[in-house]
């Protein structure tokens, strides 16, 4: 994670100096309490827009010049793929789900899945070469130069994004969705998914506002929506945000995820390296010198029974 | 196999005495067909090709592995299993060196030994799991990952194998006869014992803990906030049982390097131990039930997956303890034996549940992981050459007697 306020923070309550700061009180707050960065990026999902036309899917293999990509005219006209719930794998960063409407069946849901740019992202808490970043402005980026291959963060990820390119024997990479942070970093552009939609499923733009917006929709459109705003709290919070006609579980989500980030699951277990390298040898010599005086004194005494039956 | 006569001692050359046990080269070879080398043997041939397919055309045509399932039995059995069972030396090197046990102290060179070939092979084993296994010093040299469990694992794992090493030394010199170097790793024995069981502790916990980030995928009723000290307990018990069930084969298989061996000693030892591993048997029972209330999963008991989880804490938790419980109040010294193996095949159980079998439990049966039987090759031919590395070390060094001409170490 890039959070070097963050992690300043976190250096500072370790080392109990917050404490003499005065003023700064909310900062010896849990960084895991922190509502992350303030100016991230985040797409919301109408999935009560979508069509299904998949042109997402191309412009995402366009962008990023992933392999098997196919002409666009294929991509809207195979309607194939939708009868299987498909996941990204390294050749794809988005899909487009289809899943039956249980209001209207004539109308099925549609639902576009990529990363969700955690807050608190579990890989990038898990990777042991810290090749994911919480980018300031939003995106998880991954660093193929450093990664090493143990795929702890396709298992740490709450929404199965993550996936590997088992068919590379040298050099396989980790592969997903990075926001298009190539593109966003510069003024004025938003992701290829986004801006290629012709239904306006997608808006790009500051989390918060987003919220914001989703909010007003709901509030808006009585009916139209569940009240609830997926991945405004999930593990945290993520800057992808959907909204949807009927309960999340329906369409592909998991709802059991609950709030707490990830990387807040391990902290307690982190805590107790450096105790453990303190107590366990202080104990450890305690027991040691223990047995050795008890041995010494029973030696001592064996002599000096010896040395008087000698002088009787 | 037995040591040359004295005679020949004279004339044969250091590379004679010291790798062919004192044989001719002719001699040597001639002792090297035995039905047990014919099974390795056959075991190399398959394996070693599988391992070069693995490493030439990638994990992808080599394994089950998916997007979903990104570990397999690599990770399952050959790490966590692996370092589990290994955990003899720190348990045995604690008891001898730190609580001052004098009567398991013939028990702490081979349960070293194991030890230390135990993190060598997982390690070995985890390299054709890892993508990019010629980056394996990343975590130590390029980039550290801080937040990572994993990176504690490494480290540790890395040190800990340092540790045993420091502890084996004393074993390896006495071979080579060097007296002064002996004696320097003699001394710092009781050092390498006190910084494993520091590293062990963690890293033994660590392995566990790697499945904190993954609520959503392991079943709940193997998910729990005490995952560290389940796998730390288990390890011991496994440590324990490793040590029984390794002595009595040693004790068995390479008698004739023992001159005055002494059954009785031994038989007294197994008890000890098989009480040892009653008492922690019970403690990791309890902390399994206080888990099951802690995380208040009871309703999962009446499933599938329940009944599973019944056979692992009942069957191979439970039922071992009351066995160790009963042979040793009985001096039952071959229970204790069999009830070892019993338990390690419990420990293998359970470290295959939390990584594979509980694992996943969300998805359709379809997309679950079963392994390749290139993965099972890979991992049957690791062991092996593992075993052969011990059957080695044994013929050569002083693991199981007193070298005659040393005397024995004292810190």
């Amino acid at each position: 994670m890039d959070t070097s306020r963050r992690d300043f923070i976190r250096v500072l309550t370790g080392l109990g100096v917050t404490a003499s700061l005065g003023g700064v009180g909310a900062a010896r707050a849990d960084s895991g309490l922190l509502p992350g960065y303030p100016n991230q990026f985040g797409v919301l999902v109408d999935t009560t827009v979508c069509i299904g036309c998949r042109r997402c899917e191309w412009a995402c293999k366009e962008w990023n010049k992933l392999p098997n990509q196919k002409t666009l005219r294929e991509y809207e006209r195979d309607q194939s793929v939708f009868q299987k719930i498909r996941r990204t794998h390294d050749d794809t960063y988005t899909v487009v789900n289809r899943f039956e409407n249980p209001r209207d069946a004539s109308k099925p849901i549609y639902v576009k899945k990529q990363c969700m740019h955690c807050y608190e992202p579990g890989c990038a808490s898990s990777c042991f070469v810290k090749a994911f970043t919480k980018r300031p402005i939003g995106p998880v980026t991954y660093d193929a130069s450093l990664c090493v291959g143990c795929r702890y963060c396709m298992a740490a990820c709450p929404f199965d994004i993550p996936a590997y390119q088992y068919y590379n024997p040298w050099t396989p990479e980790v592969t997903k969705c990075t926001f298009c942070f190539d593109r966003i970093s510069l003024e004025g552009q938003i992701p290829a998914c986004v801006s290629i939609c012709p239904v306006e499923t997608m808006t790009f733009g500051k989390r918060t506002e987003l919220i914001d917006l989703a909010r007003k929709k709901i509030r808006d459109n009585p009916g139209r929506y569940v009240n609830h705003v997926y991945g405004e709290n999930e593990v945290g919070g993520t800057s992808w945000l959907y909204l949807s006609a009927v309960p999340f579980e329906k369409i592909g989500f998991r709802t059991d995820l609950g709030n707490v980030p990830i990387p807040t699951m391990s902290k307690p277990f982190l805590s107790l390296v450096s105790p453990v390298f303190i107590v366990v040898p202080a104990l450890a010599m305690g027991f040691y010198s223990f047995k050795k005086r008890r041995d010494q004194i029973e030696k001592d005494e064996l002599k000096k029974a010896l040395e008087k039956k000698e002088a009787k | 196999m037995d040591s040359a006569p004295a005679t020949m001692k004279l004339e044969s050359s250091w590379v004679q005495d010291k790798l062919f046990l004192g044989m001719t080269w002719n001699d040597y070879l001639r002792s090297q067909f035995t039905k047990f080398n014919a099974v390795v043997a056959i075991i190399l041939l398959v394996g070693i090709p599988v391992i070069i397919y693995r490493l030439v055309f990638g994990l992808g045509p080599s394994t089950n592995l998916s997007d979903n399932n990104p570990w397999g039995i690599w990770i399952g059995f050959d790490m966590l299993c692996g370092v589990a069972l290994a955990a003899g030396g720190f348990v045995i090197g604690t008891a001898v060196h730190i609580f001052g046990m004098k009567e398991y102290s013939f028990l702490f060179r081979p349960a070293v030994l194991t030890g230390f070939l135990g993190y060598l092979f997982a390690i070995i084993a985890l390299t054709f799991d890892l993508g990019r296994y010629y980056r394996l010093p990343y975590p130590m040299f390029v980039s550290w990952g801080v937040t990572s469990v994993l990176f504690l694992v490494a480290w540790h794992v890395a040190l800990y194998l340092s540790c045993q090493f420091v502890e084996w030394c004393p074993a390896i010199f006495e071979w080579l006869n060097m007296k002064k170097a002996r004696k320097i790793f003699i001394k710092a024995t009781l050092g390498a014992t006190i910084f494993g069981v520091c590293l062990s502790m963690l890293h033994q916990s660590a392995l566990g803990s790697i499945f904190l980030l993954m609520p959503e995928k392991l079943h709940p009723l193997w998910y729990s906030d005490y995952i560290p000290l389940f796998f730390f307990m288990s390890a011991v018990v496994g440590g324990i049982a490793m040590t029984i069930m390794e002595s009595s084969l040693s004790h068995r298989i390479f008698s004739k390097q023992i001159k005055n061996h002494d059954p009785e000693h031994l038989d007294r030892v197994t008890l000890g131990l098989g009480k040892a591993a009653s008492v922690t048997l019970f403690a990791y029972f309890f902390m399994k039930v206080i888990g099951l209330a802690h995380g208040n999963t009871w309703a999962y008991l009446d499933s599938s997956y329940g009944y599973l989880y019944l056979v692992e804490v009942l069957g191979f938790v439970l039922a071992p303890a009351l066995i160790f419980m009963y042979a040793v109040q009985n001096n039952l010294v071959n229970w204790v034996r069999n009830c070892a193996i019993f338990t390690v095949l419990g420990i293998i159980f359970n470290r295959l549940n939390h990584s594979i079998i509980a694992f996943n439990w969300h998805l359709p049966l379809d997309e679950r992981y079963y392994p390749h039987w290139m993965e099972v090759v890979l991992s049957v031919t690791v062991i092996t050459i593992g075993i052969l590395t011990f059957q080695w070390i044994m013929n050569r060094m002083p693991i199981l007697y007193e070298h005659p001409d040393y005397e024995p170490e004292n810190h």
